[in-house]
């Protein structure tokens, strides 16, 4: 017991340094130091290991791969060259639960008069990931988050805090009037548009 | 033997009682009596004043947050479909839940104010400075891990405002040069937002942050401890020791906190009961939004309070593109923290000290006048005199805001017209802020209709609180009329103050209350059926109910005001609504004469009588869910108006393997909407 041998720990802890230069028991020594600290720095990493190898695992996961979806009939889209919201109808995982057709986002589909062609903008902010909206009384997109505006086909209007105008997905019209959009997402806060995941 | 030891238990008197027999024991096994004497009898130089309270504060407001934040672990469930149920069931169901996380949310904010006032009395007081450099540096980690523990608890409780706000903090995350984007899906947890964005949020909140903070604070206090107190000079009067001088004042100091925070809590409670309003403790504390919906635009985002600064700094680059973030984001505050971290080192220069404090103080006035813009572009509609600007407002109208036709129209008079482009300015301010203000007062409408749904006797489905959200017409129903109906239609109150303006702009009825008793006297009204509430702008302004409505119904010869009264009856009975208690008797004559082929018959079907279908809508369940969702789906229908439809779009047929406009369930929403067939709580659960 420590209080009735005060001075026992001490001594016995380091009788090398007390014996002399004895160069084999220094070597001894060395070599303990280095086992010792092999050792426990060897118990201690696997489970280090294992946590971050876990802990990682999103970065080897692919993103959701980019498909084509039916997000509108033609003739729901008024040909007034006015972009409407339409929301993204996909299933969905989010790790272990599977949703069936949930909305995923949104889309602003506009069209010019008679004409087939479907324009899409992703209504996702290219500056900060908000929901940008369509502001009726300027007749321009706005989000509400940083006040970054879009012209309504989608250009930026400056002073704007985003780096680049809102992100246009590829669009396909079927034969049946099925408007078609393919469903991606963009880094935000950089000027080239890369798909993100 | 000091008077200090003796109070600590040093002196040993020869005889002991049992518990003096069992403190020697314990002392003699553990050492524990030296311990305490150590943590306690700290010399204060020159006594204990008010301005050494501050780190104390903080570690009480810290201990505050690991106490309440264990009880909240004990009932917090993370997972995309538990998490703003588990945190819904704490706050509005629990006992005392709304006090205990009305603790927690605003003890965190304490914590930002005490961090903030005790930086400032370390730097003002140069206590930054030899020997205490290290402790300096341990102290600005520590305000990076509170800052961390403040952002990664604002998502939690999954709702709208967190989620949000955490989308925009993580795509920040994203522009750091090389790591950025891996560093954001860790963070997240993948590349979408969802259960594991949750737990690895709550991971880092009340595992990581924490643990990492303590091991922090406790080097902090050692070396604190071994440096001394720094005092303020010139010493002034004796030195006193920690205990109790500097405890007393600490723990006044600890109340004066805990008191702030708990008057933020419960003054709304006092003012309520003041004014003889029923509190219910749920609306006490920490808000709970609507839950968390990607899909949903949430215009009121803002991050808390005490982040506003750094959200309003990103509008100051505005225009300068991705330069513009990554500087906003990333550089100044990265520039400010390394200026922090020099200040020791500074500190040696001759004007080095006044410097740190100028600067400091200067980061903090700098940060204030950001939040103070930031609460300025958001509230303006507030105080701004919008009747000053009312010319200004009509001139804008007139001209779309081109400068060009400005001109023209105040007559070419220059200077006029730069007042009213500066006042345009205003306008723009005020027309954001109210529309601000309106996305807060829609986001909290969202929210308590959430904790009605929630509170419903059949309970949160499994799926979660979102599937029930997205099933309840009084959430929905707005939302879709809104986008698919609004273009023609109104849905305003007759006898709300704007409600002519919005229906003579309307082309086509106004569906409000529609299926109701005052609504079929509406449209049975000679005055009323062409006006801009029911006909009046449609195409069937010349047509057939037109002129029965004027000429036959007005005629009291053939229909007295009874079978009028009978039909209105018989009407708002189809379409299940409530039939007024004066006419209550009247149902059964009033579908003779809907039936009757000499009247409503002649043109409509009724059941298996009336005319055949294709002449006018069918009558039979008017108004009720089937003949709503029927209607929406396919006006062009023969039960409906066939080729005599105006210009309503078939909502629910579409082409051949195409999707229509709208689903059955959206179509169902709708029609249960204009029924008024949404959850209503019986009454006021007690609380």
């Amino acid at each position: 017991m420590a209080r009735s041998q005060p001075g026992a720990r001490s001594t016995s802890s380091t009788p090398e340094r007390a014996s002399g230069a004895d160069r084999g028991a220094s070597r001894r020594d060395v070599l303990t130091k280095v086992l010792a600290v092999a050792c426990g720095g060897l118990a201690t990493l696997p489970p280090v290991v294992a946590g971050l190898w876990a802990f990682l695992d999103p970065l080897r996961r692919a993103g959701v791969k980019a498909a084509f979806l039916p997000v509108a009939d033609l003739a729901a889209i008024p040909d007034d060259g006015v972009p409407r919201q339409f929301p993204v109808i996909a299933d969905r995982v989010d790790a272990w639960t599977g949703f069936a057709s949930e909305p995923v986002g949104a889309v602003y589909l506009s069209r010019d008069r008679d004409s087939r062609e479907v324009r899409a903008l992703s209504a996702t902010c290219p500056h900060a990931g908000c929901f940008i909206d369509l502001e009726q009384a300027t007749r321009c997109f706005r989000c509400p988050c940083h006040n970054s505006s879009f012209t309504l086909d989608g250009g930026i209007v400056n002073p704007s805090p985003s780096p680049r105008a809102m992100d246009e997905l590829e669009c396909r019209v079927g034969g049946n009037g099925q408007v078609e959009v393919k469903w991606q997402k963009f880094r935000a806060g950089v000027a080239a548009k890369v798909v993100q995941g | 033997m000091s008077r200090a030891a003796a109070r600590a238990g040093f002196a040993q008197p020869v005889r002991r009682g049992p518990f003096g027999r069992l403190t020697d024991f314990l002392d003699d096994r553990t050492g524990y009596r030296a311990l305490v004497h150590e943590a306690l009898y700290e010399r204060v130089p020159g006594g204990a004043r008010w301005r050494y309270v501050w780190g104390s504060t903080l570690v009480f407001a810290f201990l505050t947050q690991v106490i309440t934040g264990l009880f909240l672990w004990a009932s917090y469930a993370p997972s995309a479909q538990t998490a703003w149920e588990s945190v819904y069931y704490i706050q509005h169901e629990m006992t005392g839940g709304w006090l205990l996380r009305g603790i927690h949310h605003f003890m965190a904010q304490a914590m930002v104010v005490l961090l903030a006032l005790h930086l400032l009395q370390v730097v003002i007081d140069g206590a930054y400075k030899a020997p205490r450099e290290v402790n300096f540096w341990l102290g600005l980690v520590l305000m990076m891990l509170v800052l961390g523990m403040a952002l990664t608890g604002y998502l939690l409780p999954w709702d709208q405002k967190g989620y949000w706000a955490t989308i925009v903090a993580t795509n920040l995350a994203g522009i750091v040069p090389v790591v950025g984007p891996s560093l954001q899906q860790l963070v997240i947890g993948g590349s979408e937002y969802g259960h594991h964005t949750l737990t690895r949020f709550f991971a880092l909140h009340a595992g990581f942050l924490p643990a990492t903070l303590v091991l922090f604070l406790v080097v902090h206090l050692a070396l604190f401890r071994k440096h001394g107190l720094h005092a303020k000079q010139p010493l002034t009067r004796p030195d006193a020791m920690f205990w109790p001088d500097q405890v007393l004042k600490d723990a006044v100091a600890m109340l004066a906190v805990m008191a702030v925070v708990l008057g933020v809590i419960l003054v709304p409670a006092l003012r309520a009961m003041l004014a003889g309003e029923v509190v219910h403790p749920g609306h006490l504390g920490a808000e709970l939004g609507a839950p968390a919906d990607p899909s949903l635009p949430y215009a009121a985002a803002r991050p808390e309070w005490y982040f506003l600064f750094l959200f309003q700094f990103l509008k100051v680059f505005e225009g300068w593109g991705a330069t513009g973030e990554f500087v906003g984001a990333i550089v100044v505050p990265g520039l400010i923290m390394t200026v922090m971290a020099l200040m020791p080192i500074l500190g040696n220069w001759r004007l080095g000290h006044r410097f740190n404090v100028a600067f400091t103080l200067a980061v903090l006035a700098g940060a204030g006048l950001l939040t103070a813009l930031a609460l300025n572009e958001d509230y303006a509609a507030l105080w701004v005199n919008r009747a000053a600007l009312a010319e200004a407002e009509s001139l804008h109208d007139q001209t779309g805001g081109d400068p060009a036709k400005l001109a023209t129209a105040v007559g070419g008079d220059r200077a006029k017209a730069a007042a009213i482009e500066r006042q345009w300015k205003t306008l723009e301010k005020v027309r954001r802020s109210q529309a601000y203000l309106d996305a807060v007062k829609q986001a909290k409408a969202d929210a308590a209709r959430a904790v009605e749904l929630a509170g419903r006797p059949e309970r949160i489905p499994p799926g979660g609180m979102l599937e029930l959200v997205r099933r309840d017409p009084l959430a929905q129903g707005p939302r879709l009329f809104s986008q698919h109906c609004a273009g023609c239609h109104a849905h305003v109150d007759p006898l709300a103050p704007d409600a002519e303006a919005v229906i003579a702009t309307s082309s086509a009825a106004n569906l409000f209350a529609f299926g109701s008793a005052d609504w079929m006297r509406g449209l049975l009204d000679a005055d009323q059926v062409a006006g801009p509430a029911y006909f009046g702008n449609t195409a069937h302004k010349d047509g057939d109910m037109v002129s029965f409505v004027r000429n036959d119904l007005a005629d009291e010869a053939t229909w007295p005001k009874a079978d009028i009264d009978a039909v209105v009856a018989a009407m708002a009975a189809e379409a299940g609504r409530p039939v007024p208690a004066g006419i209550a008797g009247l149902v059964d004559k009033g579908r003779e004469l809907v039936a009757a082929s000499d009247r409503c018959g002649a043109c409509h079907r009724f059941r298996d009588n009336g005319t055949d279908l294709g002449a006018a809508p069918d009558l039979s369940g008017w108004g009720g869910r089937d003949w709503l969702v029927g209607i929406i789906a396919d006006p062009t229908h023969e039960r409906f108006y066939g080729e005599q439809n105006d210009r309503m779009p078939s909502f629910g047929t579409a082409a051949e393997g195409a999707l229509p406009p709208l689903s059955r369930e959206q179509i169902e929403l709708l029609a249960d909407w204009l029924r008024g067939a949404w959850y209503r709580p019986a009454k006021e659960r007690p609380r």
